[in-house]
């Protein structure tokens, strides 16, 4: 199987609303996936059940051809899964270097007994020393994390979620709050994270971006899956067009 | 030495290792325990019933480290299944617990406590010595794990237990691995008490003395281990050294504790580095 990632007909409800409604789709090492939607679509909601932060009704989520849909997120991440928030959830109380450098200890802290027994982290400082450098955060290392802007922020998190050396790196928003200028150039560091072979999976409501730089584009509406294939494709696609114009909004407001 | 400071000395290094193991819980990992008194109880009640058994100290030891760490990690998986502030109240919950089924049971002495536990052989400076030794020991393993990646991960689950689980830290078993080590060290120190006193009763290791035992935490600096084991020989000795102070203990340790918190939360250990940092830049 050469699917990273794959979900096998997933679905989840909260209360009176099917958020998810049975999504099955397969994502192949090395692709750059976007997964878009309008407000409420349930693009958020199948981030957090393929991470792990919630169980689906039914369906399987299989990572790098495991089946993980019972284990937590810390065991998912262990397999080769890395996310960034939405909301930015840095260690505020720790200096921006230590936050990369406990991901980059994920060897050691995914076992108790192995963190008790290691000290040094002179190997983990230098690795998140070169991934904050290649995210564009070199020379904040001795800050607090809680001091910097929110455009920083974005880039701790991403440079958290690369210090765990995934395959697979869900982003959830990352551009998000950010202005035009930062925003580019966080598209930029996307881009060279998956030139380095590492699959991504991109959740974000900047469309022009999301059209510029993903191969693959996943529509999602009221939590089905109603467009899957290449970008230019999708978005010609008149079903998609309605949901994102507004088409179904009518719809709904006439019935 | 008099008996006096023998008697002094021992029970500052009793209070030292149960303030350093609290301090593991709730200052390394985050975990809020109001109920350290109940796991230094099971130690101290173990220890003096594998003392009727078997006169082996080492025993008694092992006993009193496997009841307190039993206990404690029950109360971890309670961690588990609440947010922080609901575990504080669990924990005061399962000291009024552990006091209440003591109390009741004769084959623990119930009200009138164990009296007559066979003394160790080492002598009242013996037994002082022991309790130092063990002090220091877990004043050293405290400083270890601080600085080891299980201190860091502590840390992050302590700060913001999503967050550290997303970057592959388990955060349940490193709240169990915290409470397994904080209570375990708690029973040693109820060994060690049994030792001291060779007479335990259950008001020892009420809810106000697990309140004794936070401040001392905050009071030094929730995290800092040399500020915890100031505070925790400072306040043993106030007391003795201030008659007021004993007079009004609770009082005075309560108004220490709002003062801390409201004016320097960072406590001692806090206070002395914005001291260091100050003398610095001048």
């Amino acid at each position: 199987m050469s699917a990273v990632l794959q979900l096998d007909d997933v679905a989840i409800r909260f209360g009176g609303v099917q958020a998810v409604g049975g999504v099955s789709c397969a994502v192949e090492a090395g692709d750059f996936v976007g997964l878009i939607g309008p407000n409420g679509a349930g693009k958020t909601t199948l981030i957090r059940i393929i991470a792990g932060l919630l169980r689906p009704d039914r369906g399987k989520v299989i990572l790098g051809g495991i089946d993980v849909t019972g284990d937590p997120t810390s065991a998912r991440v262990r397999c080769g899964l890395a996310l960034t928030h939405q909301i930015v959830r840095p260690f505020r109380e720790m200096t921006v270097l230590d936050n990369v450098v406990l991901a980059a200890g994920i060897g050691y802290t995914s076992e108790p007994l192995r963190a008790l027994l290691h000290v040094s982290r002179r190997r983990e400082s230098e690795r998140a020393a070169a991934i904050l450098a290649s995210v564009g955060l070199a020379g904040t290392e001795r800050k607090l994390a809680g001091a910097l802007p929110l455009g920083q922020l974005k880039r701790l998190e991403l440079a958290r979620a690369l210090a765990v050396s995934p395959k697979v790196v869900l982003l959830d928003e990352p551009l998000a709050g950010l202005n035009h200028t930062e925003a580019s150039k966080q598209v930029e560091t996307i881009s060279e994270v998956h030139q380095r072979g590492i699959t991504v999976v991109l959740v974000e409501h900047n469309l022009e971006e999301v059209m510029r730089i993903c191969r693959r584009l996943i529509v999602l509406n009221n939590g089905i899956v109603i467009g899957d294939g290449e970008p230019r494709e999708v978005m010609a696609d008149p079903v998609v067009h309605d949901a994102y114009v507004g088409g179904g909004m009518v719809t709904h407001a006439e019935a | 030495m008099s008996a006096y400071t023998i008697s002094i000395v021992s029970i500052i290094g009793i209070n030292v290792i149960l303030a350093v193991s609290l301090n593991m819980i709730s200052g390394f990992c985050g975990q809020i325990s109001l109920g350290h008194g109940a796991f230094f109880g099971a130690g101290a009640y173990a220890a003096a019933l594998a003392m009727f058994a078997t006169a082996n100290v080492p025993l008694a030891v092992v006993a009193g480290v496997i009841a307190g760490s039993l206990l404690g990690i029950i109360v971890g998986f309670a961690s588990l299944r609440v947010r922080s502030d609901f575990l504080a109240v669990t924990t005061i919950g399962i000291n009024f617990l552990f006091v209440g089924f003591v109390r009741k049971q004769s084959w623990l002495g119930g009200e009138m406590g164990i009296s007559g536990i066979p003394p160790t052989g080492l002598g009242a400076a013996g037994n002082m010595v022991m309790i130092l030794l063990m002090a220091c020991a877990t004043v050293a393993l405290s400083l270890y794990v601080s600085r080891s990646w299980m201190g860091f991960a502590f840390r992050a689950v302590g700060e913001d237990e999503q967050a550290a689980t997303t970057l592959g830290i388990g955060a349940g078993a490193y709240k169990l691995a915290a409470f397994g080590i904080g209570t375990a060290l708690a029973g040693l120190a109820g060994a060690l008490y049994t030792f001291f006193t060779q007479f335990i009763t259950v008001d020892a290791f009420d809810f106000i003395f697990s309140v004794m035992l936070m401040a001392m935490v905050v009071i030094g600096g929730i995290g800092s281990t040399w500020g915890v084991v100031t505070a925790a020989v400072g306040l043993t000795l106030l007391p003795e050294a201030i008659r007021f102070v004993n007079d009004y203990r609770l009082l005075v340790f309560g108004g220490m504790l709002v003062l801390v918190i409201r004016l320097a939360p960072g406590g001692l250990a806090g206070l002395t580095r914005n001291l260091f940092d100050r003398v610095r830049q001048a």
